[in-house]
């Protein structure tokens, strides 16, 4: 791999993190309404000044948002403490942080969202070569025109659908939640493990078909580009035997662009994700963000889109390292 | 003319999707004369009713003496055909009106998203390599790195007043995050058009940049910009739908997001209420579709190589 290919994915990292950090700190500065002094305001409203933490909250609000400071050094400032991971404190739930918040739910987005990224892209890719390839059944193509229904919908919408005729009326799976209501929490219980997955099933289900949809007709695409290359006619010509031509010749080399994809689509993927989690009430960041949304607490929606955004721009730096091991082909002494 | 139905004929991707659209512009243009739009807003009328014809109402249509005491009283009668929710608002009045807004959104969106998309791409693409074309396909390669809809949430939970955005200020949030897109594919395009012999050709016989731009290249990408448009339409729609699903933006107003809101908020899907489910989630997945198609039928004009081989 170039250093300089290292070097310039490594700068679209530090663009992408300074671009939301600055958002970050310049929309609320900008904005005709300050969403944090509204809540502290409307708390001390309620519950008075004497409210646990109140004053604690104001010299906290003052501080990240230094309104004693120039504005370059509270920029600055703000900074340095996004470099050290701090967001400061939940305004509703105080004395909680937000990193407190963070920790807590962000296992359950990575197990959910990993899980069905990686079932929809592999499911998704060999569906979308089988499409393509020239001596699958005919009837296959029966098999488009839903899952271009499927690639077009937004995954919350599939949700309630499948809320409803699954869980409500068929009574096939549960209606949200992580876990059974009265269940105890004991990660060393296999019996738990199998309830988690049984409630993450639905979740899981909706936001693969939206993937698949576009996973599979993406790969489909390029799987019939493929075919049409001269190598592909001489492997034939050879008389390779059918998998072998499919797996090694035509799969592998129509596999590419769909890497690509994986980085480019990571974002939709974790956004979808968010609302999914609303709608099961399901536990991981995008809950959390859905209800700091609903409850207007500032520090919380921005600590948690700028970890989700660190968390994106992360993995897609990986496997855009990951890409020139895979297609040696390509020179990166240019970038991309 | 004939050339164009001709061709949507062998393209069924394009025709099914301009087919579901217009119907969709008809249903929401032509529904507005079968309703009474306040009945899209709360207290309109009973709440929680399955659909139905109210057959009194409609009986008496024949006793009003006016046209226009005839149309009230058919309003009247279809009020309930597609159900009511919660608040009381008929459904039908609710998804006539949605349909409108979520549309003039997703036009907003469009109109921003290709205006700037094909003046950038325009330009970066037939200067490539200059200093301006660094900067901007640097800016685009970080858009578009970034999870547009969490920037969305963030502007959408500091601009004014949730409650009041307007159907104009919503379709402005959500075309923060439209525009790099077609710049990227239009610039990529630009990029390979402008080593054609007609270009050159266009060079020689000294015609200047803009002039290329315009009279050369782009009656060329013509396919490929009417795409970007139905791209950046459907990214604003689905934008405007997250945001309204997260329950941003005024909750009074029927846009097609907010309804699914309303249907979570008020568990419709525990109180077997399929039809305040069912009838939203159609209307959306049909939308979404009819765009996804029609992008997809231009891709076959715009990349003849992808064109069904097999």
């Amino acid at each position: 791999m170039r250093l300089s290919y290292l070097l310039r994915r490594l700068g679209f990292l530090v663009g992408v993190l300074w671009t939301a950090a600055t958002l970050n700190f310049v929309l609320p500065h900008i904005a005709p309404r300050d969403p944090v002094a509204e809540q502290i305001n409307q708390k001390v409203a309620t519950m008075g000044l004497t409210a646990t933490g109140i004053a604690e909250q104001i010299e906290s609000y003052k501080e990240i948002f230094g309104l004693n400071k120039p504005l370059w050094q509270q920029y600055v400032d703000y900074l340095w403490r996004l470099l050290h991971f701090d967001f400061g404190f939940s305004i509703v739930n105080y004395p909680r942080t937000v990193n407190e918040l963070i920790a807590q739910s962000v296992w359950w987005t990575i197990g959910l969202v990993g899980t069905a990224t990686i079932l929809a892209f592999l499911l998704g890719t060999l569906l979308g070569a089988l499409l393509g390839w020239h001596k699958s059944p005919k009837a296959m193509g029966a098999l488009i025109p839903p899952l271009m229904v499927f690639s077009a919908s937004p995954a919350f919408v599939l949700a309630l659908v499948m809320i409803y005729f699954l869980a409500f009326r068929a009574k096939l799976f549960p209606l949200g939640r992580p876990y059974g209501f009265l269940t105890t929490v004991n990660w060393s219980s296999f019996k738990f493990w199998i309830e988690v997955a049984y409630h993450a099933v639905l979740p899981a289900l909706s936001l693969i078909l939206v993937s698949l949809g576009q996973w599979s007709l993406g790969m489909r695409a390029m799987m019939i580009t493929t075919e049409g290359d001269d190598y592909m006619t001489f492997a034939e010509a050879k008389g390779l035997k059918g998998p072998r031509l499919f797996f090694q010749y035509g799969l592998r080399n129509a596999l590419l662009p769909q890497i690509t994809s994986l980085a480019v689509r990571l974002g939709a993927i974790v956004s979808g994700s968010t609302l999914v989690e609303v709608y099961f009430q399901y536990p991981g960041l995008g809950n959390r963000l859905g209800g700091a949304i609903q409850a207007l607490d500032y520090y919380v929606i921005s600590g948690i889109v700028f970890f989700m955004v660190m968390g994106i721009a992360l993995a897609t730096f990986f496997v855009d390292l990951l890409y020139p091991f895979l297609d040696p082909r390509i020179s990166y002494a240019r970038g991309t | 003319m004939r050339g164009f139905f001709a061709y949507v004929g062998r393209n069924p991707a394009l025709g099914w999707g301009l087919g579901i659209l217009i119907g969709l512009l008809l249903f929401t243009l032509v529904g507005r004369v079968f309703i009474n739009t306040e009945d899209a807003y709360g207290l309109a009328t009973k709440p929680d009713l399955p659909p139905g014809l109210d057959r009194e109402a409609l009986a008496k249509i024949g006793e009003m003496p006016t046209l226009k005491g005839k149309l009230d009283q058919l309003r009247l009668g279809l009020r309930h055909i597609f159900g009511t929710d919660s608040q009381g608002k008929s459904l039908l009045a609710s998804i006539v009106v949605g349909t409108g807004m979520t549309l003039e959104i997703g036009a907003i969106a469009g109109a921003f998203g290709l205006g700037i998309g094909t003046l950038l791409g325009f330009v970066t693409g037939y200067y490539a390599g200059s200093l301006l074309d660094n900067v901007v396909t640097s800016v685009v390669d970080v858009v578009l790195t970034m999870p547009g809809f969490l920037i969305l949430v963030l502007i959408a939970s500091s601009v004014a007043d949730p409650n009041k955005m307007s159907v104009l200020t919503m379709g402005l949030v959500v075309s923060v995050t439209a525009w790099a897109f077609p710049t990227r594919a239009i610039r990529s395009q630009v990029l390979s058009m402008r080593e054609r012999p007609f270009v050159m050709m266009a060079k020689l016989s000294a015609m200047s940049g803009p002039e290329i731009i315009l009279k050369e290249l782009m009656p060329n990408l013509l396919p490929y910009l009417v795409m970007s448009l139905a791209n950046s339409v459907y990214g604003g729609v689905m934008g405007s739908l997250g945001l309204q699903g997260l329950g941003i933006g005024d909750r009074r107003q029927p846009y097609l997001g907010m309804i699914i809101w309303w249907i979570q908020y008020y568990s419709a899907f525990l109180r077997g209420m399929w039809w305040w489910i069912i009838e939203p989630v159609s209307i959306i997945i049909l939308l979404l579709t009819a765009l996804t198609l029609i992008s997809f039928g231009l891709d076959e004009i715009a990349n003849p190589r992808t064109r069904r081989s097999v």
